[in-house]
């Protein structure tokens, strides 16, 4: 059993000191866990340090792929208003383009 | 009838009254401090108002991991075209960061003060944090180290923060009740553990309290941020402000929250309103009778290089300094200089200064208040490159200074961000909806000085209330300021309502 980062990491290094198995190491394009080396913190920590610490949603999970901190459950943002960031962001970049262009 | 400045004044309002509304808050907020905490932070860009036209800052992103979360964060990002705590466009290794700070303090000699700001929190990065610092004090001695942190792992780091001879410290304390805490802060990770919530939000505010008082009781300078959100915490930073004070923090530095949808953030994407200039400046006097108050903060990047206000960061990214030949000990006589040179400026200004209060305080002596009766305050906007002269057009400007002119004096109130009205031609194309911007950013102001003010917007500003001037570019700030309140005076026109304002969309 092991845990794995996945390409939502933002590499802000906070996991990889707290790892008891030194499983977390920097790699390209983001951290990665050795699946050798992670037990989950088991006999060690009641709960994952990794998923513990880190801040983005989703970018760690179990072995069938299930993200530990669920969309939501860490930055209190829903789906809807993530939808309407992704809206905000689009606009931002179209407004820049025609900016550019226009 | 002469003008003390107040902001740069060590004695306060001269001959002036003291209600208990201005007074504390016009003098500038370094006075009522002891002399040994003055002479620290005299050259520090951050700590004094009037330094900051004069000295430069640099912030070194070492540090990206956070322990906790606030609701203005957003942890994914990362833009070069963002101006705001947080955000950062490469993390550096302490090596990197070193040999940065090197290459900048040989190229910007007025630098003084280098940073650690994040992008996520110094003290949960404390080995790349303090091996930044450790090599920094060996290296580059002239250099003054500060650190800013949520506070969370401050008292664990305190004995460590004292051995690298840090003498500033900043925490961000957003409350000092739970409650409050719990709309701000979703979760921290605490002894191994995230604890979301109440729970967690009481945890940090003990920590936050218990580092600093264990940093005042070293001597170690500390200066408190605080993020004025409006319906969560906006009633609640008075109260802050008192609590901080009292365990001896030197500076409270209110700043607005920052919150766009398109920054990804919980309170962006709420629609959690940031506050006015106007409700921020009367939060910043409400506090400012308990508090010295900093009103001059840009907010700027966790990788900021250069004046308050300017970031020339682009100018020193990693590829561009492996090429740079630096001479270190040169430099710092170099440095050296230019510090030397840039105090004796303000000493002399600080003479002027005390002969024209001392002039004013004669005057006043001999033909008694009397013939000098009250006049309304009126705010203006002022553009500047630095120097604390007026030497910035109207269409460049990034930004707007906005002072108070009274018979108190002039006293400092804050900065207004906009887009330069004409970025030297190349996109004048956008000139309308940046003037609009402009006006609205000046709201309240009814003179606006500038190096040189073009024949585009004069009539724009004329209608929207806002006298241009350009008669006194080049020349410093307080004082012309002071001097076009002199000539409002004697034109009558402090006698009248100012003119009313009409609305700008």
């Amino acid at each position: 059993m092991a845990l794995e980062i996945i390409e939502s990491c933002v590499n802000c290094y906070a996991c990889e000191p707290l790892c008891p198995n030194e499983a977390i190491y920097q790699a390209s394009p983001h951290f990665l866990i050795d699946p050798d080396k992670c037990t989950e913190c088991l006999g060690d920590y009641d709960d994952a340090q990794c998923s513990s610490i880190c801040p983005i949603e989703g970018a760690i999970v179990d072995e069938l792929g299930v993200a530990l901190n669920l969309p939501g459950s860490l930055t209190g943002i829903s789906a809807e208003m993530l939808a309407k960031y992704q809206a905000a962001v689009e606009a931002t970049y179209q407004a820049a383009l025609e900016a550019k262009t226009g | 009838m002469d003008l003390p400045v107040i902001n740069s004044s060590s004695e306060g309002a001269a001959g002036g009254g003291c209600d208990s509304h201005s007074c504390g808050s016009t003098d500038d907020q370094l006075n009522h401090l002891p002399e040994h905490i003055r002479a620290k932070v005299h050259n520090h860009p951050c700590y004094s108002e009037q330094a900051h036209h004069y000295f430069a800052r640099m912030h070194v992103a070492v540090a990206p991991a956070c322990n906790i979360q606030c609701h203005y964060c957003n942890r994914k990002y990362d833009c070069s075209n963002e101006s705001r705590p947080g955000v950062v466009s490469e993390v550096l290794t302490p090596e990197q960061a070193v040999k940065k700070v090197m290459a900048v303090a040989a190229n910007i000699p007025q630098m003084t003060v280098l940073g650690i700001a994040g992008p996520g929190d110094p003290l949960a990065n404390p080995e790349r944090t303090f091996a930044t610092f450790r090599e920094l004090s060996e290296k580059a001695p002239d250099i003054k180290l500060c650190v800013s942190t949520n506070g969370l792992a401050l008292p664990e780091s305190v004995e460590e923060l004292s051995k690298h001879n840090i003498d500033h410290v900043t925490i961000t304390i957003n409350c000092v009740d739970p409650d409050v805490g719990a709309q701000i802060y979703p979760w921290i990770f605490w002894n191994n553990k995230r604890i979301m919530g109440r729970e967690g939000a009481a945890i940090l505010i003990e920590q936050q309290q218990k580092g600093l008082e264990m940093l005042t009781a070293r001597g170690i300078l500390v200066k408190v941020n605080s993020v004025m959100i409006p319906g969560v915490n906006d009633k609640h930073l008075a109260e802050v402000s008192k609590v901080v004070k009292s365990k001896g923090a030197f500076l409270h530095n209110v700043m607005p929250l920052i919150a766009e949808p398109e920054h990804g953030t919980f309170y962006g994407l709420m629609g959690q309103s940031s506050p006015t200039a106007e409700e921020l400046q009367e939060l910043q006097d409400a506090c400012s009778g308990d508090m010295n108050m900093m009103r001059h903060c840009r907010q700027c990047r966790a990788d900021a290089v250069g004046l308050l206000g300017e970031d020339r960061g682009l100018e020193f990214t990693m590829d561009k300094i492996e090429d740079m030949e630096i001479d270190y000990p040169a430099a710092m006589v170099k440095r050296a200089e230019v510090h030397a040179q840039i105090a004796k400026e303000l000493e002399v200004k600080e003479q002027d200064r005390l002969f024209q209060a001392q002039a004013k305080a004669a005057l006043i002596a001999l033909r008694g208040e009397a013939d000098a009766p009250p006049t309304r305050p009126v705010l203006m906007a002022v553009s500047t490159k630095g120097g604390g002269v007026i030497n910035e057009h109207f269409g460049h400007a990034h930004e707007f200074l906005v002072y108070e002119a009274s018979p108190a004096g002039v006293r400092f109130i804050g900065h207004r961000k906009t887009t330069p009205y004409c970025e030297g031609g190349s996109s004048c194309g956008d000139g309308e909806s940046a003037l609009d911007e402009t006006l609205r950013v000046l709201k309240g102001c009814e003179v606006v000085l500038s190096a040189k003010i073009g024949f585009e917007p004069w009539a724009p500003l004329e209608a929207a209330g806002i006298q241009p001037n350009g008669e006194h570019a080049m020349e410093p700030i307080e004082e012309a300021i002071a001097a076009v309140y002199e000539e409002l005076r004697a034109a009558g026109k402090l006698d009248e309502a100012p003119v009313q304002q009409q609305k700008v969309a």
